[in-house]
């Protein structure tokens, strides 16, 4: 059993978490406080992944990143070579696609902070980012973590998304998903079958740590997942 | 529920009390002073510095109005020990000079020695004096107190209050101190604001304020066990005292003259600590209204009994429980009520 898919998986998975964490941290920090009216909308979109079919969001972010679309041409231009069928464009699809997973987790976390501790923290003379930094961060690790497992774990377990953007390039695209649905099409169901359990275990794995780890965490997550 | 909060109020060095029930907005004022509350309109300013005009559209961030607030839940930062908490609003001083500070005022509200706890675990009290100390270790320039001593006992209150004072004689800062306990404002014994439905209803001396309340509600926190409703009954303007009978009997007693005609609603505020209770008919008193009735029931209550006595309206008469054992007080018992006419407050009702 070839170990390359599932090492491309785990390096995409890393990659995307730690974009989603570095933009989601700002941007959930943001949700969670800001007081304009059009939020809800922004929400939405942050949502969409949840609901959406992952052909549907893959189809797009396809378009956008052929040759005639937005995304491909501004690529073209700055690194000499497309998108579509790259470990860049996967990454940036997967990004798109777990967006949800780490980006909920953060602003529920944000959101469970007392408000109070952040007047008193502005009322001793700390600006937003001291208050973010030394009252809310701190008090949100368990979210932060939650983001970061999870939009690594529902990475790895990608599917639609990278068929549609990635295609099937050994070392470049093919991911753990892509390999063991080639090889039931293949009819190698042995092979088949050790990739999916070894999948399954480390999904099991990586999830019972983030539940473990916050019980209360867990239980604010689910709510907000499964309740838009 | 809803209500406009609109007050104009002046704070010198020192404590002044913010009195009022629950509710009444007071909280909403020191939140509008600290700044993490806009109001619509008006002028807040402290030591000088205009901290919010609605005219001059002045509105300084709460972190640049050098006010410092207790909040009621105290929000000390749980995740950092108590020398943290207190080095927190220091961040602008150097290392050292930050740990000397934050040394110096935990000393000052005994505290120095869970320097090193998280909130959580230390009791109440310290707690209490940790943020205390965390607030004013910034040399603020107005310092907000939102009932901060909630949950303590007597004793602790007023080790806390003292070192509170103790503090202030050096600095004498303006101290808003919010509290719906008529015993804290008795026992803080300095300037009295009373605000009820966001309007500053009287304000004077704990004497002034506590003993001659103007409002229902006022009178209620300021601890008026008998609030009696009636209708004025009889003006006499020459006496400075006019009649009222009581609403559901026949009972009338004699109240200080105030603002109201015959047929006029009021109602009368007695404490039960002012009402003299007598197991014969008094004679040759000088107090104008004696009531008969019967005791309906004793009930203990540590230093005092309260009783409650029939006299076709409930009283609720407050004694001491040697005096039930040298009258043998118990249920079923004739008694007579004596009440002086200027123990009988009028409130707004």
């Amino acid at each position: 059993m070839t170990l390359e898919p599932l090492l491309l998986s785990i390096r995409l998975a890393l990659v995307v978490s730690v974009i989603l964490l570095a933009g989601g941290l700002p941007f959930a920090y943001w949700l969670a406080f800001s007081r304009w009216r059009g939020k809800f909308l922004l929400e939405t979109v942050v949502a969409l992944p949840l609901v959406l079919p992952p052909t549907v969001l893959g189809f797009y972010v396809l378009v956008a990143m052929g040759p005639q679309g937005p995304l491909g041409r501004f690529w073209q231009t700055f690194f000499g070579h497309g998108l579509a069928f790259t470990f860049e464009g996967l990454v940036i699809a997967s990004v798109l696609y777990s967006l949800p997973f780490a980006v909920q987790p953060l602003v529920a976390s944000f959101e469970s902070v007392d408000r109070k501790l952040l007047d008193a923290s502005a009322v001793l003379g700390a600006g937003r980012a001291r208050t973010f930094l030394r009252v809310v961060l701190p008090l949100s690790i368990p979210g932060v973590v939650t983001a970061f497992v999870l939009s690594f774990a529902h990475t790895i377990g990608e599917f639609g998304v990278v068929l549609m953007v990635g295609g099937n390039l050994p070392g470049i695209t093919r991911t753990i998903s892509i390999a063991i649905y080639d090889q039931v099409q293949s009819l190698d169901y042995g092979q088949a079958n050790r990739m999916a359990l070894l999948l399954l275990i480390f999904s099991f794995v990586v999830l019972s740590v983030v539940y473990g780890f916050h019980r209360r965490v867990g239980r604010d997550l689910g709510r907000r997942l499964w309740t838009p | 529920m809803f209500f406009v909060l609109d007050v104009a109020i002046e704070a010198p060095p020192g404590i002044t009390i913010l009195f009022g029930p629950s509710g009444a907005g007071k909280s909403t004022l020191l939140d509008c002073i600290a700044g993490v509350l806009r109001p619509d309109e008006g002028c807040i300013s402290a030591a000088g510095l205009v901290l919010y005009d609605s005219q001059r559209k002045i509105n300084l961030r709460p972190n640049a109005r050098s006010v410092a607030y207790v909040f009621q839940s105290l929000a000390l930062f749980p995740h950092m020990t108590a020398e943290e908490n207190v080095a927190y609003g220091l961040a602008a001083l150097p290392r050292d000079e930050r740990k000397l500070r934050a040394t110096e005022i935990m000393k000052a509200f005994a505290v120095d020695k869970f320097r090193s706890r998280k909130p959580a675990e230390v009791s109440g009290g310290e707690r209490q004096r940790i943020a205390l100390a965390r607030s004013l270790a910034t040399r603020p320039r107005v310092l907000l107190l939102d009932e901060p001593l909630t949950g303590l006992d007597a004793h602790l209150k007023a080790a806390i209050l003292d070192d509170l004072r103790t503090w202030n004689a050096a600095h004498r800062i303006p101290i808003l101190y919010v509290t719906h306990s008529r015993e804290e404002v008795s026992a803080l014994g300095e300037r009295v604001v009373a605000i009820d439905h966001g309007r500053v209803v009287s304000e004077g001396t704990p004497v002034e304020v506590l003993d001659a309340p103007r409002r229902k509600r006022i009178a209620q926190a300021a601890g008026f066990e008998n609030l009696l409703n009636g209708s004025v009954a009889d003006v006499r303007e020459a006496d400075g005292v006019m009649r009222v009978r009581l609403d559901g009997s026949q009972l009338e007693i004699e109240v200080p003259l105030g603002f109201s005609a015959v047929g006029h609603k009021v109602c009368v505020a007695v404490r039960a600590g002012d009402i003299l209770l007598a197991t014969q008919p008094p004679q040759g008193l000088s107090a104008r209204n004696v009531m008969e009735g019967r005791i309906v029931a004793v009930e203990p209550r540590g230093f005092l009994t309260q009783l409650r006595v029939d006299c076709g309206t409930p009283f609720l008469v407050h004694v001491t429980p040697s005096a039930v054992r040298a009258l043998e007080l118990a249920p079923g018992q004739r008694v007579w009520l004596v009440l002086k006419t200027h123990s009988c407050h009028l409130v707004e009702s």
